[in-house]
C-alpha cells in the first residue's frame, strides 16, 4: 500500500525525473521519446489517487523542507489543486505523445532540450497545483516562467528572441513587481503564508485595503492574461505547437488562473470578498477582457493567434467566476479549468496537425481542405462546440454554473456579457470547419499527418464529450472547494 | 600549546595573512607563491570558522592587543556582528585564490605574480583587521592598509589595459580623502570623549548632550566610511577600479572590499553613536535613505546602458550596495538583519558573476563586452549555467540566495515604511533583470563566432565557479544559517531597546 | 570677539589648510598637483590633532621627579606619527602611479588622459585608430 504522501511525490517527481533523464538518453531516441508519456502515466496515476483521497474528505499534506524559520516548501492538496493537478498530468500523457509526432514530423533541431524543458514546465505546473503555501506557489510560478523560456525561443531566431523578451518582461516583471510584495504583505498582516479553506485575511486586513491587495495580486499574476497583461500569450505562439497546446492552453495559463482562483478563495475567501465587495472592479476588468479579446480573435487570420486570443477570453471566464464571489460562480470557474483545457488542447492539436500535415497556418488558406483531413476537422468542430458550451459537450456545465453564479450574486449584466461572448465564440470558431467543409478547394496539397498526432487529438476530443456525462467527480471536488 | 593558539585566534586571523604577505613577496617562483597564498587563505578561513564557533558559545570575544587592557590598549572584538564580514572576507578570499590559479598567469607577467599575491594577502589582512578592531584609530590604519593594497592591485591591471592606472589613481585619491575625513571625525570625537575605544566612546557619549563637535565628528566619520563603502554618490571610484583591475582582483574586491566598510558604517551608526539617537535617525531617514534609493536606480540604469560587462557588474554593485544601505536606513531590527543577509548573499552573487565573466574572458582572450558574448552559451555550457544562476540570484528570483535577501528586505520595508519603499526595491530589481537578460539572451540566442567553437572548458577554471554557484543555490534552499546569524547580529547591534 | 577668534588661531589655520588642500584635490586637473593638494589636506589634519593635544602651559610629556608638572597629551602625537607614515605611503604610491601614467599616456593632465580613454572605450575593436595614435606619440 502506497501512502498518500508518496502519491504526491510520485505525481510531482515523475516529470522531474523525465526532465533529468532526457538529456542522458539523447543517443537513444526511442527511449527518450517514450519516457515522456510513461512519466505522464505515472504522474496521472498519482494524481488520480490523490483526487480519490481528497474526495474522501482528506487533505493530504507533505512538507519537503524548511528554508528558514516560517518559510517552508510544502505541498497541501486543496480540492481545486486536485482538479488542476489531474488536468495537467492527464493531458501531459497525450501532449507528450503528440509532441513526439510533431517534432519528428517537423524535423526540429534540439529535440532533447525541448523534451527536457517540456517536462520541467509540467513539473512546475503540478507543484503549483499542489502547493501548500504562498511561498511554494510563488517559487514554482517563477520556475514555470523560466522553464518555458527555452521552449518559446526554441527556434532561436530574431522573432523568437523578440517574443521571448515580451514573455519574460510581462510575466517576470509583473510577478516581481506585484505578486511578491502582495504575498509579503499577506505574510506581514497575517503572520503566515499557509492558505486555508475559508481564507486567511478575514479579521486581519482592514477591508478598505482589500481592493488594493487584490489589485496587486491580479496584476501580479500575469499568467492569467487579464487585459493589460495579455500580450505575452499571442507572443508565445512562436513556440512549436505542442508548447502552445499543453503550456499555453493548459499548464501555464491554467497555472495563472489557478493561482488567481486559489488566491480569491483560499487567501481572501469567498465570504470575505462578498462581504467587503472588494472584487467588484475585477468583474468589470474580466468582462472587458472577455469581450475585447473575442473581438480581436475574430480579426485574426493566423489560426494559432486566433486560438490564443480565444484562450485569453476563456481565461477571463475563470477570473470572472472567482470575482463574482458566490459559490456557484466559483464552482463554474473551477469546472471551466477542466472543460476548457480539454477543448482548447484539442483545438491546438488540430492547428499543429494542419501545420505539420499541410503546412497551413492561415485560416484563409483552409478553404476546402476538410475532405483531405476529415477527422482532424471533425475533432476541431466537436471541441469548438465544447468551448462554445453546447450540450452534450463538457463546456456546457461550466457556462451553466457561471451563469447561475451571476444570478446568485445579482450581476445580471454578466449573463448578457456571457451570451454576447458565446455568440462571438460561434463566429470565430465555427468559421474554420465551415471553410474547410463547405467552400471550394483553392489548392491541392499532399496531406501527411503522423499517426502520433492524430491519435492524441482524437482522444482529447473524446474527452470533451465524456466530460459532459462524467462531470460528477469534478463537481464533487468543486463542492468541497466551496465548502458545501 | 593549543590553548595559546585558541586564545590568540582574534589576532592570528589578522597577522597570519599580514606576515605571509611579506613572505610571499620574496618568493620568486610564481607557482610556489600561489600555493603559499592558497594555504594562507585556507588557514585564515579555518581560523574564521573556529572563531565562528567560539562566538556561538561566548557571544563576544574581546582580545587585548599586547595585554594592554581596553580602553587604553587596542581591543579586538569578535562578536555576532563582526564574524559575518570576517567569514565573508576569508571565505571569498579563499575561493578567489583558488580561482586565480590559472587566471593570474594569463593576465600578469610571471615576475609580478608573487608581488600581486603579496598585495592580495595584504588586502585580505587589512580588510579583516578593519572589521575586528575595536579602536577608532587602529581602524583608520587598517582602512589604509587595505585600500593601499587594493590600489596597487588595481594598478596591476595596467598590463591588460592602461586605464587601470587611472582607475587606481582615482581610487587612491578619493580613498585617501575619505580616510582623511574619517580621521578628522575621529579627532573631533576624541576631543570631546578623550578615548579611542569604540565601546568606550559609546559610554562617554551617553553622558553628554548633542553638541556641535559631536555632530561634526559624526558627519566626518560617516562620510569618510561612505566613500570607502561606495555609497552613492561617493561611488565614482568604484566602476573603473573594478572594471580595469586584473580579473582575479575584481572578484576579490567586488565581493569583499565594500562589505567591510559597510559593516563599519553599520557599527558607527547603530552601535558607536547609539546614545545620540536624534542625529543618527536624522541621518538615516533624510540622508542615507534617499541616497540608497538613488543608488538603486542610478546603478541599475547605468548598468543597463553599459556595454563592457565588468563595468556593468560594477555599476550593479553600486545598486546592490544601495539595497544594503537602504536596509540599514530603515533602522529596525529586521531590516538591519536583512542588510546583513544581503551583505553575505551579495558577496556570493557578485563573486560568482565576476568569476563567470572572468572565465569567459579567459577562454575568448578578449575583454568581455555584450557583443563578444554572442552565442557563447553553446560553447561553454557549464560557465553559462553558473552565470544564469548567479544572475537570477542577483535579480532575486526564488530558490537562490538573492531571493532570501529580497524577501527579508521587503518584509522589513513593508512592516515599517509601507508599500512605496518595497515597490522601489522591486522596481529596481525588475530593472536589473533587463541588463541581466540582455547578457543571457546574447549568450543563448545569438550566433556563435566561428573561432570560439573550439573552446573547451577546463575543470581548473570552473571548479571554484561551480562551488560558489552551488553556495548560491544552497543558501537559497537552506537559509537558516545566514538568516539566524544576521538576526543575531542585528539583535546585538541594536540592543534590546528597538 | 577678536581675542576669542585669535585664541583658536590654530584651528583657523587647520581650517584654511584643509580647504586649500581639498580644493586643489578637486579643482586641479594635473595629477601631480592633486597629490600636493592631498598632502596639504592630510597635513592640516595632523595639525588638528597636535592642537587638540596641546595644553596651555604644558610641557613635553616626559616623566620627571616633579609629578605636578603639566604636560601636553602625548596620545595625539603618537597617532599622528602613525598617520604621517600612512600619508607617506599614500604619497609614494600616488607618485609611483603618476610616473607610470606619464610613461604610458605621455601626459599627466586629466583632460588629455580622458581623451585617450574615450577613444579606447568607443573603438575597442578599431585597432587602426590605436596604432595611429601610438605612432603619433
Amino acid at each position: 500500500m502506497i501512502s498518500i504522501e508518496n502519491y504526491i511525490l510520485l505525481t510531482i517527481i515523475s516529470p522531474l525525473l523525465v526532465c533529468i533523464l532526457t538529456p542522458f538518453l539523447s543517443n537513444n531516441i526511442f527511449l527518450r521519446d517514450t519516457i515522456g508519456p510513461v512519466g505522464g502515466v505515472f504522474s496521472s496515476w498519482g494524481a488520480i489517487e490523490i483526487t480519490r483521497s481528497v474526495l474522501n474528505g482528506e487533505q493530504p499534506t507533505i512538507e519537503i523542507f524548511e528554508i528558514a524559520e516560517g518559510l517552508t516548501i510544502s505541498f497541501n492538496i486543496s480540492p481545486l489543486g486536485a482538479i488542476f493537478g489531474i488536468v495537467a498530468s492527464f493531458l501531459w500523457v497525450f501532449a507528450a505523445i503528440y509532441s513526439v509526432g510533431y517534432m519528428r514530423g517537423k524535423k526540429e533541431k534540439n529535440q532533447t532540450r525541448f523534451f527536457a524543458f517540456y517536462a520541467a514546465a509540467i513539473h512546475a505546473a503540478l507543484c503549483i497545483a499542489y502547493s501548500g503555501n504562498l511561498l511554494t506557489l510563488f517559487i514554482f510560478y517563477e520556475i514555470l516562467t523560466f522553464s518555458t523560456y527555452p521552449l518559446i525561443t526554441h527556434k532561436q531566431d530574431e522573432v523568437a528572441k523578440k517574443s521571448g523578451r515580451i514573455y519574460m518582461t510581462i510575466l517576470v516583471g509583473s510577478s516581481i513587481l506585484f505578486l511578491l510584495p502582495a504575498i509579503i504583505w499577506v505574510w506581514v498582516t497575517t503572520g503566515t503564508l499557509e492558505m486555508s479553506q475559508n481564507g486567511i485575511l478575514s479579521g486581519k486586513l482592514d477591508p478598505k485595503y482589500a481592493p488594493y491587495l487584490l489589485m496587486m495580486f491580479v496584476f501580479g499574476i500575469g499568467k492569467a492574461a487579464l487585459i493589460p497583461l495579455h500580450s505575452w500569450l499571442p507572443a508565445a505562439m512562436v513556440a512549436p505547437t505542442p508548447v502552445s497546446a499543453l503550456l499555453h492552453a493548459v499548464a501555464v495559463v491554467k497555472a495563472g488562473v489557478f493561482t488567481m482562483l486559489i488566491i480569491l478563495t483560499n487567501v481572501f475567501g469567498i465570504q470575505y470578498l462578498a462581504d467587503t465587495g472588494s472584487s467588484k472592479w475585477l468583474i468589470g476588468l474580466a468582462c472587458i477582457t472577455l469581450i475585447s479579446t473575442s473581438i480581436i480573435a475574430i480579426y485574426k487570420d493566423d489560426l494559432k493567434a486566433r486560438l490564443a486570443y480565444s484562450t485569453i477570453s476563456q481565461l477571463s471566464y475563470i477570473t470572472l467566476g472567482g470575482a463574482l464571489a458566490s459559490s456557484y460562480a466559483a464552482q463554474g470557474a473551477a469546472l471551466h479549468i477542466v472543460t476548457h483545457a480539454a477543448g482548447k488542447i484539442t483545438l491546438f492539436f488540430v492547428a499543429g496537425a494542419i501545420y505539420v500535415g499541410a503546412n497551413i497556418s492561415k485560416i484563409s488558406e483552409l478553404n476546402g481542405q476538410g475532405k483531405s483531413m476529415p477527422f482532424i476537422f471533425l475533432a476541431f468542430f466537436i471541441a469548438s462546440l465544447s468551448i462554445i458550451g453546447v450540450p452534450p459537450m463538457g463546456g456546457s456545465w461550466s457556462k451553466l454554473f457561471l451563469m447561475m453564479g451571476a444570478v446568485e450574486s445579482d450581476y445580471l449584466f454578466v449573463i448578457i456579457v456571457l451570451c454576447i461572448s458565446t455568440i462571438m465564440n460561434v463566429y470565430y470558431l465555427m468559421e474554420i470547419p465551415a471553410r474547410a467543409f463547405f467552400t471550394k478547394k483553392i489548392k491541392n496539397i499532399d496531406v501527411k499527418i503522423p499517426n502520433l498526432m492524430i491519435i492524441p487529438t482524437m482522444i482529447t476530443c473524446l474527452f470533451t464529450i465524456i466530460l459532459f456525462f462524467y462531470i460528477e467527480p469534478f463537481k464533487n471536488l468543486t463542492l468541497l472547494m466551496v465548502g458545501k | 600549546m593549543i590553548d595559546i593558539f585558541i586564545n590568540n585566534l582574534p589576532i592570528l586571523i589578522v597577522t597570519v595573512p599580514l606576515m605571509m604577505s611579506l613572505f610571499v613577496v620574496l618568493v620568486t617562483n610564481s607557482y610556489l607563491s600561489f600555493l603559499l597564498t592558497l594555504a594562507t587563505t585556507f588557514i585564515t578561513f579555518l581560523i574564521a570558522i573556529l572563531l565562528y564557533q567560539e562566538v556561538q558559545s561566548y557571544s563576544s570575544i574581546s582580545y587585548a592587543l599586547g595585554n594592554w587592557l581596553p580602553p587604553l590598549g587596542i581591543e579586538y572584538i569578535i562578536d555576532h556582528v563582526s564574524i559575518i564580514p570576517i567569514i565573508i572576507i576569508s571565505g571569498i578570499g579563499f575561493l578567489a585564490t583558488l580561482f586565480a590559479y590559472k587566471i593570474m598567469p594569463s593576465e600578469l607577467s610571471d615576475s609580478s605574480i608573487s608581488k600581486t599575491y603579496g598585495l592580495w594577502l595584504l588586502a585580505i589582512s587589512g580588510l579583516i583587521g578593519l572589521v575586528t578592531t575595536g579602536d577608532a584609530f587602529n581602524l583608520f590604519v587598517f582602512l589604509e592598509i587595505s585600500s593601499l593594497a587594493s590600489v596597487a592591485l588595481v594598478a596591476m591591471g595596467a598590463k591588460q589595459d592602461r586605464q587601470a592606472l587611472i582607475a587606481a589613481y582615482n581610487y587612491l585619491i578619493i580613498g585617501a580623502v575619505g580616510a582623511t575625513f574619517y580621521v578628522i571625525g575621529v579627532g573631533l570625537i576624541y576631543a570631546i570623549t578623550g578615548t579611542l575605544n569604540l565601546a568606550d566612546i559609546t559610554s562617554k557619549l551617553a553622558l553628554m548632550e548633542d553638541n556641535r563637535a559631536l555632530i561634526a565628528g559624526f558627519g566626518f566619520m560617516v562620510v569618510g566610511i561612505m566613500v570607502k563603502a561606495a555609497v552613492f554618490p561617493l561611488h565614482i571610484w568604484l566602476p573603473r577600479a573594478y572594471a580595469y583591475a586584473p580579473s582575479a582582483v575584481s572578484i576579490l574586491l567586488a565581493a569583499t572590499a565594500t562589505k567591510a566598510s559597510l559593516y563599519i558604517l553599520a557599527r558607527i551608526l547603530f552601535s558607536v553613536f547609539l546614545p545620540s539617537e536624534n542625529i543618527v535617525s536624522f541621518t538615516l531617514t533624510y540622508i542615507i535613505l534617499p541616497l540608497s534609493v538613488f543608488a538603486m536606480f542610478g546603478g541599475t540604469i547605468m548598468a543597463i546602458y553599459e556595454k563592457d560587462i565588468k563595468r556593468l557588474l560594477a555599476h550593479s554593485s553600486i545598486a546592490q550596495i544601495g539595497y544594503i544601505t537602504l536596509a540599514f536606513s530603515i533602522g529596525t531590527k529586521s531590516s538591519v538583519a536583512a542588510g546583513f543577509i544581503h551583505m553575505s548573499n551579495h558577496a556570493l552573487i557578485k563573486g560568482g558573476l565576476f568569476m563567470a565573466i572572468t572565465s569567459i574572458s579567459y577562454y575568448i582572450q578578449k575583454r568581455v563586452t555584450i557583443e563578444n558574448l554572442s552565442g557563447l552559451g553553446k560553447a561553454m555550457p557549464i560557465t553559462f549555467c553558473c552565470f544564469i544562476i548567479c544572475s537570477l540570484s542577483l535579480a532575486g528570483l526564488p530558490l537562490t540566495a538573492g531571493f532570501i535577501s529580497k524577501l527579508y528586505l521587503i518584509k522589513s520595508a513593508i512592516s515599517s515604511e509601507g508599500l512605496w519603499l518595497s515597490f522601489m526595491i522591486l522596481f529596481s530589481s525588475a530593472l536589473s533583470l533587463i541588463y541581466l537578460w540582455k547578457m543571457i539572451e546574447t549568450l543563448w540566442l545569438s550566433p556563435l563566432n566561428k573561432k570560439d567553437i573550439k573552446i573547451k572548458e577546463k575543470p581548473v577554471i570552473y571548479s571554484s565557479l561551480l562551488l560558489i554557484t552551488f553556495l548560491n543555490i544552497y543558501f537559497g534552499l537552506d537559509a537558516s544559517l545566514i538568516v539566524n546569524s544576521s538576526f543575531n547580529a542585528s539583535n546585538l547591534l541594536l540592543g534590546i531597546n528597538k | 570677539m577678536i581675542t576669542s577668534a585669535m585664541g583658536i588661531w590654530n584651528y583657523w589655520i587647520v581650517f584654511i589648510l584643509m580647504m586649500i588642500g581639498l580644493f586643489i584635490v578637486i579643482g586641479r586637473k594635473n595629477l601631480l598637483k592633486k597629490i600636493v593638494g592631498l598632502t596639504i589636506f592630510q597635513t592640516s589634519v595632523f595639525l588638528l590633532y597636535i592642537t587638540l593635544g596641546k595644553i596651555t602651559g604644558g610641557t613635553a610629556p616626559i616623566l620627571t621627579e616633579n609629578s605636578s608638572t603639566i604636560y601636553s597629551n602625548p596620545l595625539p602625537h603618537v597617532l599622528i606619527l602613525t598617520a604621517i607614515v600612512v600619508g607617506v605611503a599614500t604619497t609614494a604610491l600616488a607618485l609611483a602611479l603618476v610616473v607610470r601614467i606619464n610613461s604610458i599616456y605621455g601626459s599627466i593632465e586629466e583632460d588629455d588622459i580622458s581623451a585617450h580613454d574615450l577613444i579606447d572605450y568607443h573603438d575597442q575593436n578599431n585597432t587602426l585608430k590605436k596604432s595611429i595614435l601610438q605612432n603619433s606619440k
